[in-house]
């Protein structure tokens, strides 16, 4: 709309009297519009290709699930608007996976911070020389590929292939881990949380490196027990690297799906969100539905980022240019 | 820098030239397979020899379990895609590949030869509205198994059919195990549609509508209550076994070469797989010698059993390139003689009635003609375009096991399979 439209004299709008509201950002000399300019320009590129291979498929995703669209019946397809959304969110099974998908990644994800932290405090202590190869070793489990892992911990628990059962004295013989929703949803998530303890741990022993040495020796001469120092001074200083591991695995974690796919294919009230959107989308192949629970996933992914930003309240872009 | 650059105008050029000879070649007709013990493969070898020179017929492997199978071959047909010729396929997909318009039409002179001598469950699995539209290749079905000693202990004459409530009894009075499959998952429906079935049902009363919303469920019945009970009664006798709830035919197969093996209803695999054990030495002679087989139980005492129906038929891609070769090639994949190899080979047993009067196939496997006359009886489960859905909302609505009643269960998959096909629930 044009300032002549509105009626409003265009040097209004043009920002003459901004300077009296409020502070305005220092101006940019000519070089700094340049450089940024060039920034931009840098940028580009990559944003456009994260443009074709994250927004054209979400953008996809949020067009197809306004359909009732079934793959083998494409002639069929019409606009339902907000219908698929509203039969997901009315239908009990859905619920009953978001329960199931924030049980499993709430009990992972702290004892996963528990032991992470533990590891790296170990690697972070241990001698030189020792400390490459048990880096190394910690990190195997997360060099595996996950559905190893899971047919791994399937047969571990199977009652006839497994020894699981005969090891724990206080198990009987004859329990079916995989037949009922406690046992299944503890395997999937000691399977979960064996596998992706290294990768947490490797965030935080980095934000471990990060705190200065001389703050610990200031402590240390203060008179500081280990607990102090730990929670005053090495805590406190590692904020951003916790967030970003937790944000990480959080998100990583919300959307299970090898685990529960190989270990009980979704019985036993085992169903995950990503689940429920491979059943609709591959499995019936109900691209409307399908990409309704595909984005409804989203949107519970970018609130969980939200909320780790904003409840950690870490500028990351800060910590970084302070930590230069 | 001269060579470097002549490198690679060899390798942009060598994939075309290959390309150009591929072309100049017979044409190759690419067949989807199911995952065997190398029996497809030699097939088509013979094949490729026996057309003189008109195509070459080459395999490629599925997934293992049918529903992974159905989801590739699905997908890749959607789109249309032109590098399938032809494909093993599960029956209970067929009618939803015939509705979708994935199959080639076959033609009459083909209909006419692939079914001379075939079972007659064999050809109704490969038809959708009256219509054949696949060629029949190996066709399969259940069997009752039992220890011939705990039958004898119990006193159970396996010469008679027997029932249900009478094998469940016996397992509980000998302190063995029935094997079936309770997990959730494709057998689970085999193993219901069987046991409706066997009382006189059916899963849907109209299999054959192409509209979703007028798919008009069938389970609330006497029939389906009866099937309901038998799982009921199964569970509530503890003879399923401790790992019911995840049997699958593997789990059950060897849990029937244990110690506890009473009965077991399972497909004909797990006597070659017990042959396999005895020879390498880890199952006894003693063991294999107590198998017996007999037709399937009955739901309902004096009623005839209808067994499970298997198998694998042959599909033509509609948006295959050579679909006339693809025929052709079907056509010598199911000749009886081949079948009869196959059957040997693999263990699958022939659609071709014929095939099972091969002396070797008598001779190797001492229960082909209890096969051929159980596939005679065998019972196709429902054959609807919308099969997935109906076999998943049954599966989720009869698993576990021990939750199954005759009070509730059929009727709580009845809603749920009118509430998925009218787009009202989730799955």
């Amino acid at each position: 709309m044009s300032a002549a439209t509105t009626g409003i004299p265009a040097a209004t709008t043009a920002g003459a009297a901004a300077p009296t509201d409020r502070p305005r950002r220092p101006r940019r000399s000519d070089r700094g519009r340049q450089e940024a300019r060039l920034g931009l320009l840098l940028c580009a590129p990559a944003v456009l290709v994260l443009v074709a291979v994250v927004g054209y498929p979400i953008l996809q995703a949020v067009w197809d699930s306004l359909y009732s669209y079934k793959l083998t019946n494409p002639d069929a397809r019409r606009f339902v608007g907000l219908e698929n959304y509203a039969l997901i969110l009315s239908d009990p099974i859905w619920w009953q996976a978001l329960w199931v998908t924030v049980l499993i990644t709430v009990v992972t994800v702290v004892v996963e911070l528990v032991l992470g932290f533990a590891l790296a405090l170990v690697m972070n202590n241990a001698l030189g020389s020792l400390r490459p190869a048990l880096r190394t070793a910690i990190l195997i489990p997360y060099a595996i590929i996950t559905v190893v892992s899971a047919f791994a911990f399937r047969f571990m628990f199977d009652i006839t292939s497994g020894f699981v059962n005969t090891w724990l004295p206080f198990v009987p013989d004859d329990l079916d881990w995989f037949a009922s929703f406690g046992t299944a949803v503890t395997v999937i998530s000691i399977s979960e949380i064996w596998k992706t303890t290294p990768f947490i741990s490797l965030l935080l022993l980095s934000g471990l490196a990060q705190v200065p040495g001389e703050l610990q020796e200031a402590a240390k001469v203060d008179g500081a027990t280990w607990w102090q120092r730990m929670r005053r001074v090495t805590i406190p200083n590692m904020k951003a690297a916790i967030m970003v591991a937790l944000l990480f695995r959080t998100l990583d974690a919300f959307r299970i799906f090898d685990n529960i796919f190989i270990m009980t294919n979704g019985a036993a009230g085992t169903e995950s969100v990503s689940f429920l959107a491979y059943r609709q989308t591959i499995q019936r192949l109900e691209i409307g539905i399908g990409s309704a629970v595909s984005v409804l996933l989203t949107v519970c992914v970018a609130l969980i980022a939200l909320l780790f930003v904003k409840g950690f309240k870490v500028n990351l872009a800060a910590s970084t240019r302070a930590g230069r | 820098m001269r060579r470097p650059t002549a490198l690679l105008a060899l390798a942009l050029v060598a994939p075309l030239a290959a390309c150009a000879s591929a072309e100049s070649g017979p044409p190759t007709i690419a067949w989807y397979v199911n995952p065997d013990s190398g029996g497809s493969a030699r097939i088509a070898e013979q094949c490729t020899e026996e057309s003189d020179g008109a195509y070459v017929l080459t395999t490629t492997l599925q997934p293992r379990d049918a529903p992974g199978q159905r989801e590739q071959l699905v997908r890749r047909l959607a789109a249309g895609d032109t590098s399938i010729d032809l494909m093993s396929i599960d029956p209970p997909f067929i009618p939803e590949f015939a509705n979708a318009g994935f199959l080639a039409p076959v033609p009459d002179e083909v209909a006419e030869v692939v079914t001379q001598d075939v079972a007659e469950g064999a050809v109704e699995g490969a038809s959708f509205g009256g219509e054949l539209v696949t060629v029949p290749f190996w066709a399969n079905t259940q069997l009752l198994w039992y220890r011939k000693s705990v039958a004898e202990a119990a006193g159970l004459d396996m010469s008679q059919p027997v029932t249900w409530e009478q094998i469940i009894q016996a397992a509980a009075d000998q302190g063995v195990t029935v094997a079936v499959q309770g997990t959730r998952a494709e057998s689970l429906t085999v193993w219901v549609n069987a046991l409706v079935t066997s009382a006189g049902g059916e899963i849907l009363q109209n299999p054959d509508e192409e509209d979703p919303q007028a798919v008009v469920p069938d389970l609330d019945t006497d029939a389906g209550r009866t099937a309901a009970q038998i799982i009921a009664d199964l569970s509530a006798a503890g003879v399923g076994g401790p790992q019911l709830s995840n049997a699958d035919e593997d789990i059950n197969a060897s849990m029937f070469e244990g110690d506890s093996a009473g009965f077991m209803v399972n497909w004909p695999f797990v006597w070659q797989r017990a042959k396999s054990a005895v020879e390498a030495g880890t199952l006894d002679q003693a063991v294999l010698d107590d198998y017996g087989w007999a037709m399937y139980p009955q739901s309902v005492a004096g009623e005839p059993a209808r067994p499970p129906y298997g198998g694998v038929n042959l599909g033509v891609s509609a948006f295959s390139e050579h679909p006339d070769l693809a025929f052709q090639a079907a056509q010598c994949i199911v000749d009886p003689q081949k079948q009869a190899e196959f059957y040997l080979s693999d263990g699958n047993p022939p659609g071709s009635l014929v095939a099972f009067d091969e002396p070797e196939v008598q001779e190797a496997f001492p229960m082909a003609d209890l096969i051929k006359e159980s596939l005679q009886n065998a019972a196709p489960r429902p054959q609807t375009p919308f099969y997935n859905e109906v076999s998943t909302s049954l599966q989720r609505t009869w698993h576990p096991p021990r939750s199954v009643s005759p009070d509730s269960s059929p009727s709580r998959a009845e809603d749920l399979i009118v509430d998925v096909l009218q787009g009202r629930a989730l799955l």
